[in-house]
């Protein structure tokens, strides 16, 4: 399908905003989206949402010969796939020229940084290795792809056991996983993409750009880095000539942004090994916890209004200051559709792994009418989220 | 048991033509958007809420972002191409509209308008046929423009759900009624879910954009409140 295109007072109005240092949603110029990284049941399992954007990532593995030039080494497929489910402009089957890029991208990210140990990955020299494979799925697309499709790699990545393997003389036993514990990949750093959109010249730098704000850029650099300060992918496109001063600035930002995205990186991960430790709920079904019917919701506009509001209104503002504090679960915010009044009494009885539905019997057809003025009354009680400070700063 | 009004159906769900129909006989029955008659039962396609507006129109009122375009809707659209003596625009739908340049007012062979490909357009639908490329016009039957037209001199243009673009239409809309208390601004709606808006000055339109999405799924209370809070913290800034 066709894209919708972008009108010219929308890029005007982009673009004019941004030169008075101004985003849509508020945001400042360095600042990322909200993150949220969730684990899946299975091992390497990975979404990660960015802002709107939602990327799930799989690693898979299996034995195989290793290439014949390298008979030491395991291989590592990277594959991106950009389905009409994200954009219904991308293409079902063949592999447009963005894709293509983004792709080679994340290949050069993973591969080309030796992040993952190879030799490790080697069962028997040049007769048997493992290929492992990551899958990159793109769920939507509302900008900036390629930052959140290589986070959700590196974490996938991380988050993946293969099973253990002995070898005894000629024999090779692959043991599953009720027999020997799963052993995780050797991950030697963890090198995370971060791009950079440039308008008017190169004049003005955006981190994180929205869908629309990609569609107004000039030109785009992608630095790739670890929180070690070590620079694993550069790549520069568009047309824009680009000062020294600012290649290194954008260098200096990216690795602002990379320490902390690594670090909600590990604090996902430990998350999650703990609740598996414990035996608590994990996975994915945590998102859709809470024990209601999840009609629909909007995510909090974070913007930090703190210097706008009333004193009265303190706790509110200081609960919108930072960018990436974002908590590994999703927090809910419920705003339900007149459809789904939340007093509809359906009596969730047993807080189990949540699955919509879950016990109680429906009550959904025979809402006595007379309840609606109750219902109202009810709802002004519910605390009304902040959502609304969705102004540019 | 009468059909149940107001409240949430399922896909699946099914009524008997004696539960829809209403205590004087012999009236026609309208079924819209997300049911449909199968023998002698009505079935719902859609999940949502079932409405009724006398004397017999009843439909199913879902959270929808797909356009299907049908006749006589106003839309919002964007010129996409200039083809001949047509523009393509996009409005939302599976194919692109057309729109004659003699559909304008005052427009001639002569007098062409002065339209750009990327600009807006107000328009309303002339023919939407499936099997049809919709058409759209920029005036009505007498040849006036009476509102239609290009949108131009700035502002913003945004997406949302089709349903939240209804309710902005309703003459009863709260959102539109306490923001007018408090700003002053143009706006124009189409039922494609595109809205332009265009305040003062950018803060509050960004303003704007933001709280009409962020009203989707918010009821009259709440939107009043946050109408408010905006309105407050936008007057800060602007002093800032």
């Amino acid at each position: 399908m066709r894209e919708t295109p972008l009108s010219n007072c929308e890029r005007e109005f982009i673009l004019k905003n941004i030169s008075q240092q101004r985003r849509l949603d508020g945001r400042n110029a360095y600042d990322y989206r909200d993150l949220r990284i969730a684990f899946g049941v299975s091992l390497g399992c990975c979404h990660v949402e960015l802002g709107k954007t939602r990327v799930l990532a799989q690693v898979s593995c299996e034995v195989g010969e290793p290439k014949q030039t390298r008979p030491h080494d395991g291989v590592l497929y990277v594959n991106v796939e950009l389905s009409p489910m994200a954009c219904p402009s991308f293409e079902q089957g063949r592999q447009s020229e963005e894709g293509i890029e983004l792709s080679r991208l994340m290949e050069r990210c993973l591969k080309e940084s030796r992040c993952l140990d190879m030799e490790s990955l080697c069962i028997v020299s040049g007769e048997k290795a493992w290929h492992v494979r990551v899958d990159i799925h793109v769920l939507n697309h509302e900008g900036n792809i390629l930052d959140c499709a290589s986070i959700a790699a590196i974490s996938a990545l991380a988050h993946f056991r293969r099973p253990d393997v002995s070898v005894n003389g000629e024999e090779i036993t692959i043991h599953t996983l009720e027999e020997r514990n799963p052993v995780p990949l050797s991950l030697h750093h963890m090198p995370l993409l971060v791009s950079f959109t440039f308008f008017s010249q190169g004049k003005y730098m955006l981190v994180d750009p929205s869908s629309k704000e990609e569609k107004v850029m000039e030109g785009k650099m992608v630095v790739g880095m670890n929180k070690h300060r070590e620079l694993c992918t550069l790549q520069v496109t568009g047309q824009m000539l680009l000062l020294k001063d600012q290649v290194l600035r954008c260098s200096s930002i990216a690795l602002t942004k990379v320490t902390k995205i690594t670090e909600l990186i590990h604090q996902a991960l430990d998350n999650d090994k703990q609740a598996r430790s414990k035996g608590e709920k994990h996975g994915f079904a945590v998102l859709v916890s809470g024990d209601k019917v999840t009609a629909n919701r909007l995510p909090k506009i974070e913007v930090n209004v703190e210097k706008f509001e009333d004193s009265d209104e303190m706790d509110e503002g200081q609960s919108c200051s930072d960018d990436a504090d974002a908590q590994n679960g999703i927090e809910e915010l419920e705003m339900q559709t007149e459809a789904a009044p939340r007093e509809s009494a359906v009596e969730i009885l047993t807080k189990g792994v949540g699955v919509i539905g879950e016990g109680g019997a429906s009550t959904w057809l025979d809402i006595p009418q007379e309840n609606t003025k109750q219902q109202a009354a009810k709802k002004r009680r519910y605390k009304s989220v902040a959502m609304e400070e969705g102004i540019g700063s | 048991m009468a059909a149940p009004i107001g409240n949430v159906v399922i896909p699946g769900d099914s009524f008997s033509l004696m539960q829809l129909k209403t205590p004087d006989e012999h009236k026609k029955i309208l079924l819209g958007p997300g049911l449909k008659e199968e023998d002698t039962e009505i079935k719902v396609l859609r999940p949502g809420i079932l409405r009724y507006r006398k004397p017999g129109v009843y439909w199913v009122d879902c959270h929808h972002k797909r356009y299907v375009p049908s006749k006589g809707d106003s839309v919002v659209g964007i010129v996409n191409q200039k083809v001949g003596d047509m523009f393509r625009v996009d409005i939302g739908s599976s194919e692109q509209a057309s729109l004659s340049y003699l559909s304008f007012e005052g427009a001639t062979k002569r007098n062409r308008p002065d339209v750009k490909v990327g600009d807006i357009v107000y328009a309303k639908l002339l023919v939407a046929n499936k099997d049809m490329e919709p058409e759209i016009v920029c005036i009505d039957s007498y040849g006036r423009s009476s509102g239609m037209g290009v949108v131009r001199n700035g502002g913003f243009l945004f997406h949302t759900s089709l349903n939240l673009a209804r309710k902005l239409l309703n003459p009863q809309c709260v959102l539109l009624k306490s923001l007018g208390n408090r700003f002053q601004f143009e706006i124009s709606v189409g039922v494609n879910g595109r809205v332009w808006v265009k305040a003062g000055n950018d803060i509050q339109t960004i303003a704007l954009v933001n709280t009409v999405i962020a009203s989707e799924f918010k009821d009259n209370d709440q939107i009043k409140e946050m109408c408010k809070r905006i309105s407050k913290a936008v007057s800060r800034m602007e002093v800032d």
